[in-house]
């Protein structure tokens, strides 16, 4: 019997992180099956990957925000890390490597810079008590954003060079290439991203996400969020794991950023702005705080509404308000919350009442 | 020898000595008694012994290893482990991980193995389930394991406190008022708790009590605090006859 009730905690768990590939998938499918059947508009298909970016986005904040119960206003700026890092990357390598190899490559150097960067912000930041973190990655995403404007980086036989002045200043051999030019950005990046890469790496990021969550480690999380005072009586090193889970985080926005930068032919910091942070967390608040599976859902749909609502043309943004406000009220209300709670509980494979806050 | 070992613990907030001068020595499988009016300065004691504050004097020993000045997290590993006045559970986790992250330092795998669900993350986390959904059934909480622990009665948060503490496997354990809001019944039944827990997890246990019922019923000796100073110190029915103690605290 006291294994039953194990047994029941754990395949509940299972179940969760299996029905979130499960929509993931089949999401997939039934776009697969609307581009083949010529029934999706090239606008639509033309945000496919911007989605994807979206939702990784969104998924990977939700770490920060819902499990670990900080607040984080510049997640733009992991992603414009890891956007720029590996497009560089890609840049300088070029034909050198396989595509796939070079790809590969690519996404790592975007998860590790951007990783590099969330370790560097989170260590003076996350020893604080109080929510400094919003007030320093709001600070932190403007700057990137601001230098990646003026920084020209180009490269040639002796090396690299760097300017923050203008092209000129880089002193480049006649054979040598520029590669970030400034607020022109970095143009010429392979485009390596799809539809399909941009699922598997949602895939990825959720298998990181949700077993991360559901282990030692996750549990040492949320219990620093729910109290950190506890956390602390039990033997927690509350920072270290806050810490760990702002950088998990940031390595998978610097993913996002990978994602993005391949699917464009020119990249410049123009979307990497205080906008796209707020808008990733409207995605995770409107989804449910530390609900993983609803950030994901809400990228998508508010990704897609404005095209899917072109139709309506002036009315567009009065419906998609009108859809945010919605769906605030369907996972905030407590009304809305007792109804789904009940209507969840009467499914077969719904969950006992009471249980499931902290659902991955 | 001594399991905790106290010499002139000291504490003041701006001009108040909150706690002045206290001074104990707890044997090995001692239930001891820590008593005093409101505001006498129990929990501060607690609060000095846990790291939480840094004494402006005195030494605090564990089994023979200085311990004073350390941080929580330093003092929960050397092996004290308490639960809170106002309870402090991860509310937003079932009754089971509040358990099972008790258990942090004790059974360990890093983050990667549980990332990948390597075999090493199966074999830990069956243990885990094993050894928490132990201590549950020793507090009549194994039931609802997979109930959110905010969502809890209040008397069952109280014991799920002293689970979570237990996990860290402690070689003391402080318990600050652990019969506050419950009823005569719920309070005799933790009375059996607190001695079963003591002899089964062969346990040393410091606890903070109003309830003289308690109290006379469990500790084998006592401390009475009145303004953050010593006031009575002994075998239990000694202390509560003493005239002095009487006066100041049950008295009033
Ligand atoms: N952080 C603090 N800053 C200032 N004063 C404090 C602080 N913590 C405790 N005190 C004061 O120290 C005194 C002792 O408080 P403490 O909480 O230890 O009392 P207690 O004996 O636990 O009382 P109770 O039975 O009501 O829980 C009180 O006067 C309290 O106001
Ligand atoms: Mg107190």
């Amino acid at each position: 019997m006291n294994t039953d009730i194990v047994k029941k905690i754990k395949n509940r768990r299972l179940r969760s992180k299996l029905i979130t590939y499960l929509i993931v998938i089949v999401f997939y499918v039934v776009v697969q099956i609307l581009i083949n059947t010529g029934n999706l508009s090239s606008l639509l298909t033309g945000l496919l990957v911007p989605i994807c970016v979206y939702v990784i986005a969104a998924v990977s904040l939700n770490l920060v925000v819902g499990i670990s119960g900080e607040l984080s206003l510049g997640h733009a700026g992991f992603m414009c890390v890891g956007a720029y890092t590996s497009a560089f990357l890609s840049n300088v390598v070029g034909s050198a490597l396989p595509e796939t190899l070079r790809f590969i490559l690519a996404i790592l150097t975007g998860a590790v810079f951007a990783g590099l960067f969330g370790l560097l912000i989170g260590i003076p930041v996350l020893r604080l008590k109080g929510d400094y973190l919003a007030i320093v990655t709001l600070a932190f995403g403007e700057i990137i954003k601001n230098l990646m404007n003026v920084v020209y980086v180009g490269i040639d036989s002796k090396g690299l060079h760097v300017s923050t002045t203008s092209a000129m200043d880089l002193h480049l051999e006649p054979t040598g290439k520029q590669i970030i030019k400034g607020a022109l950005g970095i143009s010429g990046t392979p485009k390596n991203s799809n539809f399909t890469i941009g699922v598997i790496l949602i895939l990825l990021t959720l298998f990181i996400v949700q077993n991360l969550i559901d282990s030692r480690s996750g549990r040492a999380v949320m219990a620093a969020r729910d109290n950190r005072i506890a956390a602390e009586s039990i033997g927690i090193p509350v920072t270290k794991f806050k810490l760990l889970a702002f950088a998990v985080s940031a390595a998978l926005a610097g993913v996002a950023g990978v994602l993005y930068s391949h699917n464009l032919a020119t990249l410049n910091t123009k979307k990497f702005d205080y906008n796209t942070s707020i808008l990733v967390l409207v995605f995770v608040v409107l989804g449910g705080i530390g609900n993983i599976r609803g950030s994901m859902i809400a990228a998508v749909i508010l990704t897609a509404l404005p095209e899917m609502l072109r139709f309506l043309s002036n009315y567009r943004m009065l419906i998609y308000a009108i859809v945010l406000i919605v769906m605030m009220l369907f996972n905030w209300a407590p009304a809305a919350r007792e109804w789904r709670e009940r209507v969840l509980s009467r499914l077969p494979f719904g969950r006992r009442k009471a249980v499931g806050k902290e659902e991955v | 020898m001594a399991i905790l070992d106290v010499n002139k613990l000291s504490i003041s907030f701006g001009g108040l000595h909150a706690v002045d001068g206290f001074t104990v020595s707890i044997e090995k499988g001692e239930l001891y008694g820590l008593i005093g009016p409101n505001g006498a300065g129990k929990t501060t004691v607690f609060n000095l012994l846990t790291g939480v504050y840094k004494p402006t004097e005195g030494i605090v020993r564990l089994d023979g290893q200085d311990i004073t000045g350390k941080n929580t997290i330093e003092i929960n590993r050397a092996g004290i482990a308490r639960t809170f006045q106002n309870i402090r559970l991860f509310k937003d986790m079932p009754v089971l991980d509040n358990v099972k992250t008790g258990f942090h330092n004790r059974y360990r795998y890093s983050t990667l193995t549980g990332i990948l669900r390597l075999p090493r993350m199966h074999q830990v986390e069956n243990t885990l389930n094993e050894r928490s959904m132990e201590i549950l059934k020793v507090f009549g909480l194994d039931k609802e394991a997979d109930v959110l622990a905010g969502n809890l009665p209040y008397g069952k948060q109280r014991k799920l406190e002293i689970a979570r503490a237990l996990a860290t496997e402690p070689k003391l354990l402080l318990l600050d008022e652990p019969a506050a809001g419950m009823n005569p019944n719920e309070t005799s039944e933790l009375m059996d708790t607190i001695r079963f827990v003591r002899d089964h997890f062969d346990m040393t246990i410091l606890l903070i009590e109003h309830d003289m019922k308690l109290v006379s019923g469990i500790c084998e000796k006592l401390s009475v605090l009145n303004f953050g100073r010593l006031l009575a110190q002994g075998e239990t029915a000694e202390v509560l006859s003493n005239p002095e103690v009487i006066a100041a605290y049950l008295g009033q």
